[in-house]
């Protein structure tokens, strides 16, 4: 377990100086996310031309691989539509959570990053509850999003 | 600021006895964790066994296990002897003047849930009032909110202070005669304060109302004496003194505990049934429906037993000491807050640092073989007081070292170089 795999620079980075921290006022769909277990908690606000992520802001707090998973993911979402979105979601998803994942970090960009996540099970849904939150406020649907 | 204290210089005793001989009791202990030596400090979550504690378990399962006050057969007569005689040495172990008084549990949540459905919700009416602290964890707050639900009772809660401490003066001005209970901490998990328990006893006393402590962090920790106490319920958990999980232990006066309707029904806890009537059995039983956690028991027993073999006294004087030097070598890391500084502590230190959450040190100091406890300690309403989400925790119990708390330390260290 090398823990250089977790905090790369890419990830202390975007916990040192989160972007597109805050909130947008009159947003066009928003969510909470909380995880239970450990306290994390952020808040997802879009804003929406159509149906293409025009801009995307979160706030809340957590811990580096929560906040520099939602900056990273703040980053990779804009301008894309809402299916563009689902399929990187799962993309995500599938990278974090399975051993056996197709999915070629590399092609994700710098969230590729977050690959070393799936070798600490304990910290996948640090890692995750930023993407549930931002798919249940596209699906308008304005809850809370708990990982547990 | 005096010259720091070295780790080094600092015998670990536990009265006569060398921490390192202690040690090899714990056969857990001594394993590597990603490549380094375990270091344990998360005994508030729960404590580590010895091997006395193993044994007494293998060998009732070896050799001594049915079913207990039911067969006329040797073994069923083995088992109750020894399950009863495990009441016997929690009796002793907390001074209660019978063994009727000891109601075996699940843990420390079902006592209180026990204490919550058949003691106080059949006696309170609207407007009633429960008074617990905003120190307790959830255990000590849940049943009496479903207390609260079905009575129209209100819950009040004693403010405590910013060093962690229960509000004294506060609960003097809540307590009334509208009080029906008050439910106390003796020692809080997540901050590790000792609360002088004795002086809001003696205030409840005056005032007639019945007092229940939650004891799942004092006992490990101290030697506790139910009627010195003058308290009216005691409730701890058995994995938290070295003992397994899923037993723990309901003290009640016994003349409280004659007056209680039965919480669960079902077998052992009755004397006669038929469809149209049955008829209760006496204490303890009464409380103990269904089979009980017959090698929980005695493991506990094994566990209390071991633990006297120490002595308390001694047992908390050194972990007395570690506390003194934790508090010393964490207060010169810059950055790091303690959180709870209470006068009287048990040896629990929970911390946060600036600019890295606790989570990250949890993940981090694991890496390091360092096993603490990260989060909200089920005693979110402390968190929201000191606003923060969540703290680390470092919990010792009598076989941790000064060098552990180097060791500690030192990763705390590299935890700052890692994230900031």
């Amino acid at each position: 377990m090398d823990l250089k795999e977790l905090y790369r620079d890419v990830i202390v980075d975007h916990n040192k100086h989160p972007r597109n921290f805050g909130k947008i006022d009159h947003a066009d769909a928003h969510a909470d996310g909380h995880n239970p277990l450990c306290g994390d908690q952020l808040t997802v606000t879009v804003k929406l031309d159509g149906d293409v992520i025009s801009d995307v802001k979160f706030e809340g707090s957590g811990c580096a691989i929560s906040t520099a998973s939602a900056s990273l993911m703040t980053e990779a979402v804009h301008g894309k539509s809402k299916q563009q979105f689902n399929s990187l979601h799962d993309q995500v998803h599938d990278m974090l959570t399975r051993h056996d994942s197709t999915i070629d970090p590399m092609s994700l960009g710098k969230l590729g990053a977050l690959s070393g996540v799936r070798e600490f099970p304990a910290r996948v849904k640090c890692a995750s509850l930023c993407w549930h939150t931002l798919q249940a406020a596209l699906q308008n649907q304005n809850q809370l999003v708990s990982t547990e | 600021m005096n010259a720091p204290l070295k780790s080094s210089a600092l015998a670990a005793k536990v009265g006569d006895v060398d921490v390192i001989t202690i040690r090899r009791d714990f056969p857990i202990l001594n394993q590597q964790i990603n490549g380094h030596t375990l270091a344990y400090l998360d005994n508030a979550a729960s404590a580590q066994h010895p091997q006395s504690v193993i044994d007494a378990i293998s060998r009732y399962y070896q050799h001594d296990h049915a079913n207990v006050h039911r067969g006329v057969h040797t073994l069923s007569q083995r088992a109750t002897e020894q399950y009863e005689g495990a009441r016997e040495v929690v009796r002793q172990f907390i001074n209660a003047s019978s063994s009727k008084e000891i109601i075996f549990t699940r843990g420390t949540t079902e006592a209180i849930n026990l204490v919550a459905e058949s003691f106080v919700r059949p006696r309170v009416k609207p407007g009633n009032e429960i008074l617990i602290s905003a120190l307790e964890h959830h255990a000590n707050i849940v049943p009496w909110q479903h207390v609260c639900k079905y009575t129209g009772a209100i819950l009040k809660i004693i403010p405590i202070t910013e060093q962690g401490e229960v509000d004294f003066a506060a609960f003097e001005q809540m307590i009334g005669s509208r009080t029906k209970l008050l439910a106390l901490t003796h020692v809080s998990n997540a901050l590790g304060t000792i609360v002088p328990v004795e002086k809001f006893i003696s205030v409840a006393k005056r005032l007639g109302v019945p007092v229940l402590l939650d004891g799942a962090q004092a006992v490990p920790h101290s030697s506790v004496d139910v009627q010195k106490l003058d308290c009216d319920f005691y409730c701890f958990s058995a994995h938290k003194l070295c003992g397994p999980t899923g037993i723990g232990v309901l003290y009640g006066r016994e003349k409280i505990l004659n007056a209680m309707p039965p919480w669960q029904g079902g077998g052992d806890m009755i004397l006669t049934v038929s469809f149209e009537k049955t008829t209760y059995n006496q204490l303890p039983w009464k409380f103990e429906a269904g089979t009980p956690h017959i090698a929980g028991a005695i493991g506990m027993a094994a566990a209390i037993r071991y633990l006297q073999a120490l002595n308390m006294n001694h047992i908390a004087a050194y972990e007395s000491q570690l506390l003194h030097y934790a508090t010393e070598q964490l207060q010169r890391i810059s950055g790091l807050r303690i959180i709870g500084t209470a006068t009287h502590k048990a040896a629990v230190v929970s911390f946060v640092m600036q600019g890295i959450h606790p989570h990250d040190l949890g993940t981090i100091l694991d890496s390091q073989g360092i096993a603490i406890r990260t989060g909200h300690h089920c005693a979110m309403p402390v968190m929201t007081f000191f606003k923060i989400p969540a703290t680390a925790r470092a919990s010792f119990a009598f076989y941790n070292t000064f060098a552990e708390i180097d060791q500690l330390v030192a990763a705390l260290h590299s935890a700052r170089e890692m994230l900031m």
